[in-house]
């Protein structure tokens, strides 16, 4: 069987794309030949800044025969039905064959589609990924009109036979003619070469100072650097990203180590990291004695007659300029940060915009503060301080070392903070407040960090709420996700009893009501005084409209203002169709849909997030939404402690057979409520029972509900949990001996009202009945 | 290359550039006449890179970035520099070694150095155009900028040029292995006279940079914005038949003038600290109108098509 080896050969692919790249190239031709009907045993992808490779071993030499019958019109059919029939079919008229069948004669096509040797397709479905490549951006040149990542400039294809002869695959993609040769190392091994397997081809790139594989040049990137720095008694700050990007910019791997001058030590380690990191994609190298960053690491392309001193010299001297950079825009913030507490900071972040339809930045700041004030006492930090952390908490966004390093936003704060004197929780908000950023980052446990965190994330997520700039699918421009995921988070690992929903509709910014200030908003009767006149309408029936349309909980917006249009012209109030050229009623309709439109909406959002996360933790999805069910669902600490506890309890026997038992009583009971048109909620009196299961269902219930009313109480769900368990015994015995609806009414009326007790007695932890199975 | 290979001088290194890539057939152009940012603007790159007409030129443009002002004491930020630009159109395939080969020319012995292609688009909104390319670093130190162009002034490139912009003081503050620019000879250092960067650079650089940030008339600027503004539109609106020669005259490079003025009083205006971010965009955004309604116009003329005229 054929081995295949692909080669495309291009001017330096971008980094970050080589690997993708070649997963992609491989899934493509594989799909492609597979699809038609050539199979292959193993295959294998590969990059490097300026190939791309694939080899596949055990290739059919060629596609099998296929022959397909096609049943086609009967031979008295029109004319133009069997002439439709030959078209679709790809026969001549004359090869048609005459069939009996059940209907009687009909046409019968014959298709032979003979195999094809492998090289034929190949050809066909590598010219088809080349034309169709997945790149994130691609580009022509010349006068072509063939897009690559860069200009692409030899392809290598190549089957091998059994007999290790190798054949190029006759192909020409615009003016590129495949062939065997390929090109070493740009400056080490220009000239080309021929080459005859996939084992010929890696061992003449090696001998040309190219390492194929990705893995290993990082390997050796890491082996190299590491020993290094140990040599020196030092260790090299590990960083994946950097290493897989540094190994997509080489083929010949030389690892090189450098000193840091003296000068630039005294500058924080993350701006040395940061700096060394985006600019120059150096390593750091820590000295564990000082616990500084003292070296670096660097990676060249290629070996030299002098060692790399050359380059290390070189490489030494743009970092001394990037540094010295740095420290300059380190001297001059921590001036600012000193002797003007980074007052000029929040001055100039009135004029940066943070979104043209949410202000600039310091009204978010603004926003933020007075949120972070109220949530204060709620997660036992103090009102001022928090208030304090979120007015500074952003202001190193106008530093000079944040506009060249954003990612190092918030921890410069933190540093500024501490260099203004401001307390430690103020500084330790302003580095924590950004935080949770992802699934695994760490959650900030200073209540100072808390209150500012959430108060940043709810404002982002109302503001954007707000707006109407939601998430879509896979499109969530401004992290919304991310922030819904961090207040979850921090509530949750910080134990907080928090109503979300009030949170919710309190981040909506008062000032998007149309310059409303918040304790400026009145009663509903208040609005509609002010509204009456220029409508032309009493007050009285106007409130009306304002507390029926709250009342509705309309759940878009097309509705709600239809309601209004209806209402108002019904009351004859002039220029009814323009009711929202009235601003006083515009500010009111804005509120009533913040509270039933817009805030249930984000709630439900952050609801959906909650339910991801759980997942992720491992909680059944009808678990949660049976916890979700339940009264009190925005404190989702409460919430997540019932679905946990209900999940345990899920877990044992008496449990799940609670439920089944819970839920054939259910049944009974709300078939016997519809039948009859009652509830059957008087209670159930013990002395009309007449069996035994009944007496023991009676005492059990009894004694569980002792144990429950405590527990509930004290919010200790699995215990009641348990406790609810404990009946299951006694009601499967029950109903074993019982028939609920005897001719006996009173008894039967009786045994109603008992299930009702067992309704009610399990459904405090959670709504069981929304539970699968 | 051998240690006598070495330049001696920033003027050196320029004079070699022009002899190298007038050797590879380029037209050796001279500096546009007008304050630029950046050498992307001279006519020969931003309206030759449109249209079917092959093209190959080489200059070098002084450049002028106001915000960039450090009153001469900055070892490499000024607000008057020089680039050298190369362009190409079509890109011919050999481009990158022909590359390699004029930093060989100016004394950058490969064999020793570490020369990388690493990822970096280009893009300029004021002119509307985009490519796709590298900077070029050496020892992990940026010299150039290799660009080919997809589009201009909203155009798609069709062919495609091949674009190279070199720093000169910064690469040959490298080559000449020069820590402060204006310690850089500009001549020859054993000439009877000779000079360096600062003796002809420092006092203008000071010069420059108080007037850029201090002293530069705002209304004046926005005055003259948007009278360049206004002049651009005007030259293109003209009818196209000039009624004393009795042909079609598209007066696209005196409106592409109008555009470079108007993006440079921004530039002005932006150093002087009088645009705020919301703003910025939008005078980006009335330069990048200029530029492409001169692109539209300019594509039409028999520079662009080769049709005669």
């Amino acid at each position: 069987m054929p081995d295949l080896l692909i080669e495309l050969f291009s001017e330096e692919i971008p980094a970050r794309m080589q690997a993708r790249a070649a997963e992609d190239l491989k899934k493509r031709v594989t799909d492609g030949l597979v699809e038609a009907g050539l199979t292959y045993a193993h295959a294998g992808a590969f990059a490097t800044p300026r190939r791309l490779t694939l080899t596949l071993e055990g290739l059919l030499a060629r596609s099998p025969d296929m022959r397909e019958e096609r049943k086609g019109p009967k031979v008295d059919a029109p004319e133009k039905a069997i002439e439709g029939f030959c078209r679709g079919a790809g026969v001549a008229r004359a090869d048609l064959e005459e069939r009996d069948d059940k209907k009687g004669r009909v046409f019968f096509a014959v298709i032979e589609k003979p195999g094809r040797p492998a090289a034929e397709i190949v050809a066909e479905v590598l010219e088809d990924t080349i034309r169709n490549f997945p790149w994130p951006k691609s580009m022509r040149w010349g006068s072509g009109s063939l897009r690559w990542v860069r200009p692409l400039h030899r392809i290598l294809c190549i089957l091998m036979g059994d007999a290790g002869e190798a054949e190029v695959v006759p192909l020409d993609v615009d003016g590129i003619r495949a062939g065997d040769v390929t090109e070493g190392h740009r400056f080490m091994a220009p000239e080309p070469f021929s080459v005859t397997s996939f084992e010929d081809y890696t061992a003449k790139l090696k001998r040309a100072k190219v390492v194929l594989d990705a893995n290993e040049r990082a390997e050796t990137i890491w082996n190299d650097a590491t020993n290094a720095a140990f040599a020196a008694g030092m260790e090299v700050v590990a960083d994946p990203g950097l290493l897989a990007e540094v190994a997509g910019l080489v083929e010949w791997p030389v690892v090189l180590m450098g000193q840091i001058d003296a000068a630039f030590l005294d500058l924080p380690p993350e701006v040395l990291q940061t700096s060394m990191k985006e600019h120059q994609k150096f390593f750091s190298v820590k000295n564990p004695k000082t616990g500084r960053i003292e070296r670096f690491v660097t990676v060249a392309n290629r070996e030299t007659a002098d060692h790399g001193r050359t380059i290390l010299a070189g490489n030494q001297k743009v970092l001394a300029a990037r540094l010295a950079d740095a420290k300059f825009f380190w001297e001059n913030d921590l001036r600012v940060a000193r002797d003007d507490k980074m007052q000029p900071w929040l001055t100039q972040l009135e004029n940066v915009t943070f979104h043209n339809k949410l202000g600039s930045q310091k009204t978010r700041i603004d926003r933020i503060a007075a949120l972070a004030r109220e949530i204060a006492p709620e997660v036992g930090a103090d009102a001022d301080l928090a208030e304090q952390a979120a007015r500074v908490a952003k202001a190193d966004l106008s530093s000079e070392m944040v506009y060249e390093f954003p990612e190092l936003q918030g921890l410069m704060g933190r540093y500024y903070s501490d260099a203004a004197g401001l307390p430690a929780e103020v500084a330790a908000a302003c580095e924590e407040h950004y935080a949770p950023l992802g699934p695994s980052d760490a959650v900030p446990t200073g209540p100072v960090s808390v209150a500012v965190a959430l108060a940043d994330k709810l404002d982002t997520l109302a503001g954007f709420w707000a707006i109407d700039e939601k998430p879509t699918g896979s499109k969530d421009p401004f992290a919304l996700r991310r922030a819904a995921l961090g207040v979850i988070r921090l509530v949750l690992e910080n134990g907080l009893t928090l109503r979300l929903s009030h949170w919710i509709k309190r981040a909506f910014d008062p000032t998007s009501l149309q310059g409303v200030a918040a304790d400026k908003r009145g009663t509903v009767e208040d609005w509609a005084e002010v509204a009456a006149p220029f409508l032309e309408v009493d007050w009285e029936p106007l409130a009306q409209v304002f507390h029926d349309a709250l009342a509705r909980h309309f759940d878009d917006r097309a509705a709600l203002e239809d309601f209004f249009r209806e209402r108002l012209k019904a009351m004859g109030a002039r220029n009814a169709d323009k009711w929202n050229k009235t601003v006083f009623v515009l500010v009111y309709f804005t509120i009533i849909e913040r509270d039933t439109i817009t805030a249930p909406d984000l709630l439900a959002f952050v609801h959906d997030r909650l339910k991801v996360y759980l997942k992720g933790e491992g909680i059944r999805h009808d678990v949660i939404d049976a916890s979700l069910a339940m009264q009190g669902s925005d404190d989702i600490t409460l919430l997540v402690k019932r679905a946990r506890a209900l999940q345990e309890v899920l877990e044992t026997e008496d449990g799940e057979n609670l439920v089944q038992g819970f839920k054939r009583a259910n049944n009974i009971l709300t078939q016997a409520e519809e039948k009859d048109g009652v509830e059957y909620s008087f209670g159930a009196n013990p002395k009309l029972a007449e069996t035994d299961a009944e007496r023991a269902l009676f005492a059990a219930l009894e004694a569980a509900d002792a144990r429950i009313r405590p527990a509930m109480q004290a919010e200790d769900f699995p215990a009641a949990m348990a406790a609810m368990a404990e009946i299951r015994p006694a009601l499967d015995a029950f109903f074993e001996a019982v028939q609920v609806n005897t001719d006996n009414d009173i008894v039967r009326r009786n045994r109603l009202n008992m299930l009702s007790q067992i309704r009610t007695t399990c459904l405090q932890v959670a709504d069981l009945t929304r539970l699968d199975g | 290359m051998h240690a006598a290979d070495t330049p001696k001088s920033f003027q050196e290194i320029i004079l070699r550039l022009q002899a190298y890539w007038a050797s590879k057939g380029c037209a050796v152009l001279q500096p546009y006449d007008m304050e630029v940012g950046a050498g992307t603007f001279h006519p020969a790159t931003t309206l030759r890179a449109l249209g079917s007409q092959p093209w190959a030129a080489a200059y070098v443009q002084p450049s002028r970035r106001p915000t960039d002002g450090r009153y001469g004491e900055n070892p490499n930020r000024l607000q008057h520099y020089y680039q050298y630009q190369v362009i190409i159109k079509p890109s011919p395939p050999d481009l990158q070694a022909l590359y390699l080969g004029s930093l060989e020319a100016i004394g950058i012995d490969l064999a020793l150095h570490d020369v990388r292609f690493v990822e970096d688009d280009w893009e300029s909104p004021t002119l509307g155009a985009w490519g796709l390319g590298w900077e070029v670093w050496c020892d992990g130190m940026e010299v150039s900028q290799f660009t080919y162009f997809q589009q201009v002034g909203g155009h798609d490139c069709h062919p495609v040029s091949g674009e190279l912009t070199y720093g000169l003081e910064r690469l040959a503050m490298y080559v000449l292995g020069i820590d402060h620019v204006m310690d850089m000879p500009f001549n020859d250092p054993g000439a009877p006279i000779p000079l360096s960067y600062g003796d002809i650079f420092r006092q203008t650089e000071e010069e420059y940079s108080r007037h850029n940030f201090d002293h530069a008339t705002t209304e004046m600027l926005l005055r003259h914005f948007e009278d360049a503004e206004a002049e651009c539109a005007r030259l293109l609106q003209a009818p196209e038949e000039d009624p004393k020669m009795h042909r079609r005259i598209v007066m696209a490079h005196p409106a592409y003038d109008q555009c470079i003025k108007a993006s440079h009083f921004f530039n002005l205006l932006d150093a002087r600290g009088v645009i705020s971010v919301t703003e910025r965009q939008a005078y980006i955004g009335r330069v990048r109108a200029l530029a492409k309604m001169c692109a539209d116009a300019f594509v039409t003329t028999p520079a662009a098509t080769g049709e005669a005229a």
